[in-house]
């Protein structure tokens, strides 16, 4: 077996004394898309914010490519080959779209500038034709693919994307998922992905992990997952 | 045949027409302008009336009206060409940008000088109308700056407000870092303003150092007070932060207040070094300014180049903005005031983009200060209190925060018309209340609210059908 890309061991954190996470443990190998679906209020994106050093965890570690960065700055983890589309999208809304994937460049130490654009570009070629709009001028799906690309401009290794499909329409949703796919077959990019549309992710997904008030409650791959009944129950009956 | 005279003789009749009308709103227009000079004469002020200066704008306005209605109107093919003219020089215009605002404020000026008395504003006028027309509204900015001086030249009053006014511009500008682009509200600008002007007073007091030594250390320690400011207060957003910045101002005027041994206290210091001309001083001795260029020995010499040295200084400011904006750590600013939290996960250190803008928002200040020193020769507690941060926020916020050129028209109004309203004391205050009320409601977001991209790109946006049906995303 290979080592994992990102492995979480163990790891709890807090809002105050308040527990967010208790114990949660979550690999994801090279390669990979690794889903967590969950409830409002589960915890998941708070592991995603964890894994971004915000807040960090109290205990156990996160580690990424070998490294233990439980306990670096949030920006200097986002310096290392980790890239995040944040959840809410959070791009800069006076900004253009280039000036946008400018700003995901930021960091980048042996991109190549032009290179990185024409593949996010080729990715999601309607970010081109609205390269010189400001960024709030973007409909919710276009904010989001240029969240997503952004994040790809410094050429990550491991993509973290926070509920990608939040208030799109179904259209929108497929596009994105379709263009994630894409991204990890052709580039074999690692994806970690935090979803609420279950149905979605763990058809796009190759394991998955189900979180309820903090922990891992069950895990497989994503065509397990989706036939098993609690999970079918409790996160896709209706909600498909 | 005759039916083509008779079109002829009504084309005439109807430019003639047309050329007076316009030769009456001229009069109009210049009458109270131009035609009247209001100066001083023997024993208080004087009336002096200028008909002959008139009546020539007038004729001029008279022959161009008549030409253009009889050739431009009446002739599509000379329209065509001319229209094509204009677009060549527009296009020439902009590729020799530079060259050409310095061609014409070379021109002005020389004419300026072997004109008659009277003449300097008129030509002022039409070089900034050219140059506004072909580049814009900026340029016309710069080159009604550029010609200002050589214009008033007998004014004191005129050219000592100008100084004014180009101080806080640069004020508004160096603010504008701070506010402007990285978005962090700052209600203590004016301690920086203070650093610098007793720094350079105390350096140049103390070790006799000169202007252009002290500038650079000026905007040093105004820096080093921006990251001391900065420290605290970087985990601070919003009103929070502009208590603390609030509260900074005030400490730093209390300190020069109190610390009587360094500052003089309250009674300020006194009979600072003036600015020289690298070197050469601005007096009647043998060695001054005068004597060395063979000039007759005026005082407004001094005055001509405290003028310029504020318009460059504030042109560094803006130009070093500009350049910033396009820097990795001036967009980084820009993307701080945006969203904080997406430009940490971009893995940008936001405590070093917040102490740049500081610092470098701070050393603009500095010089500003030490200029502001060096013209006025005393500086006292009292020239920094926070009315003045107030009204350099007030600047940077009504002309739209980020706009460089808003920034610059906010200035001129608001200290220009702080002079102009002198004589209406009392209601000068409520009048300046009313004009930011009204801009707040009419123009919310500043006057210039639009945000200039720092990348441009060269193809123009080409909507398609394709487009336009993708596009509801």
């Amino acid at each position: 077996m290979t080592t994992p890309l990102l492995s979480i061991k163990g790891v709890s954190a807090f809002y105050g004394s308040i527990a967010a996470l208790k114990g949660i443990d979550v690999e994801v190998m090279p390669g990979e898309i690794v889903t967590i679906i969950g409830a409002n209020g589960a915890g998941k994106s708070t592991l995603m914010m964890t894994i971004c050093g915000n807040p960090q965890a109290r205990e156990g570690q996160v580690i990424f490519e070998g490294r233990d960065i439980t306990h670096m700055p949030t920006h200097e983890i986002m310096r290392l080959k980790i890239a995040q589309s944040p959840e809410g999208r959070r791009i800069f809304p006076r900004m253009t779209v280039y000036e946008n994937l400018q700003m995901g460049a930021a960091v980048a130490q042996d991109g190549d500038f032009k290179s990185d654009l024409a593949r996010v570009y080729s990715l999601f070629p309607l970010l081109e034709r609205r390269k010189g709009q400001r960024g709030g001028t973007l409909s919710g799906g276009e904010q989001q693919m240029l969240a997503i690309g952004r994040a790809l401009m410094s050429r990550p290794r491991l993509l973290l994307l926070d509920e990608p499909s939040l208030g799109l329409a179904p259209l929108i949703v497929r596009q994105i998922f379709s263009a994630i796919r894409e991204l990890n077959r052709k580039e074999k990019l690692t994806i970690f992905l935090v979803e609420q549309n279950a149905f979605h992710a763990l058809k796009l997904a190759h394991r998955g992990y189900v979180m309820v008030n903090g922990r891992i409650s069950m895990q497989g791959s994503g065509r397990e997952l989706l036939e098993r009944p609690e999970v079918r129950s409790a996160y896709l009956e209706g909600g498909r | 045949m005759s039916a083509a005279r008779t079109e002829n003789a009504s084309v005439l009749s109807h430019a003639l027409k047309d050329a007076l009308l316009a030769s009456i709103v001229a009069f109009g227009l210049f009458i109270l302008l131009l035609g009247f000079l209001i100066g001083d004469a023997r024993g208080g002020m004087g009336l002096t009336q200028r008909p002959a200066l008139l009546a020539s704008v007038i004729g001029i306005v008279f022959v161009g009206r008549f030409l253009i209605s009889l050739l431009y109107y009446n002739a599509p093919a000379l329209r065509a060409a001319l229209t094509r003219a204009w677009t060549a020089i527009l296009d020439l215009a902009t590729q020799y940008k530079t060259a050409l605002v310095l061609l014409v404020v070379a021109i002005a000026i020389g004419w300026i000088f072997f004109a008659p008395a009277q003449w300097p504003l008129v030509v002022m006028l039409v070089a900034t109308l050219l140059v506004g027309i072909s580049l814009g509204f900026s340029a016309a900015f710069l080159v009604f700056a550029i010609l200002f001086p050589v214009a008033f030249y007998d004014n004191p009053y005129y050219l000592g407000i100008a100084i004014i006014v180009l101080t806080y511009v640069m004020l508004g500008w160096g603010l504008n870092i701070v506010v402007g682009l990285a978005g962090l509200l700052d209600l203590g600008y004016v301690a920086f303003y203070a650093v610098g002007a007793y720094s350079y007073a105390i350096i140049a007091q103390m070790y006799g150092w000169s202007f252009w030594a002290c500038l650079p250390l000026a905007g040093l320690f105004a820096a080093f007070f921006g990251i001391l400011l900065g420290f605290p207060v970087l985990r601070l957003r919003g009103d929070y932060l502009a208590i603390v910045t609030l509260a900074f101002g005030e400490i730093v005027r209390i300190v020069l207040l109190n610390w009587v041994s360094f500052t003089n206290g309250p009674n300020g210091i006194g009979s600072i070094p003036r600015a020289s001309f690298f070197g050469i001083p601005f007096n009647a001795e043998e060695n001054g300014f005068a004597a060395t260029f063979g000039l007759e020995f005026d005082p407004t010499h001094r005055t001509v180049f405290l003028f310029y040295l504020i318009l460059a200084l504030a042109l560094i400011t803006n130009w070093v903005t500009l350049r910033l904006r396009k820097l990795p750590v001036g967009r980084a600013w820009e993307a701080l005031r945006e969203d904080e939290i997406a430009v940490r996960s971009l893995g940008i250190n936001p405590t070093n983009t917040k102490l740049t803008a500081f610092a470098i928002g701070a050393m603009f200040g500095g010089f500003a200060g030490a200029f502001f020193a060096t013209r006025q020769g005393f500086i006292s507690p009292d020239s920094f209190t926070f009315p003045e941060s107030a009204l350099i926020l007030a600047i940077v916020v009504l002309g739209g925060m980020g706009s460089q050129i808003g920034v610059a028209i906010a200035a001129t109004v608001m200290t220009a018309s702080f002079e102009l309203f002198r004589e209406f004391e009392q209601f000068r205050l409520v009048i300046f209340g009313f004009a930011m009320v009204g801009i707040m409601v009419w123009r919310p977001r500043g006057l210039i609210s639009t945000r200039e991209p720092t990348a441009y790109l060269k193809e123009r946006k080409t909507i398609s059908v394709e487009h336009v049906a993708e596009g509801r995303g």
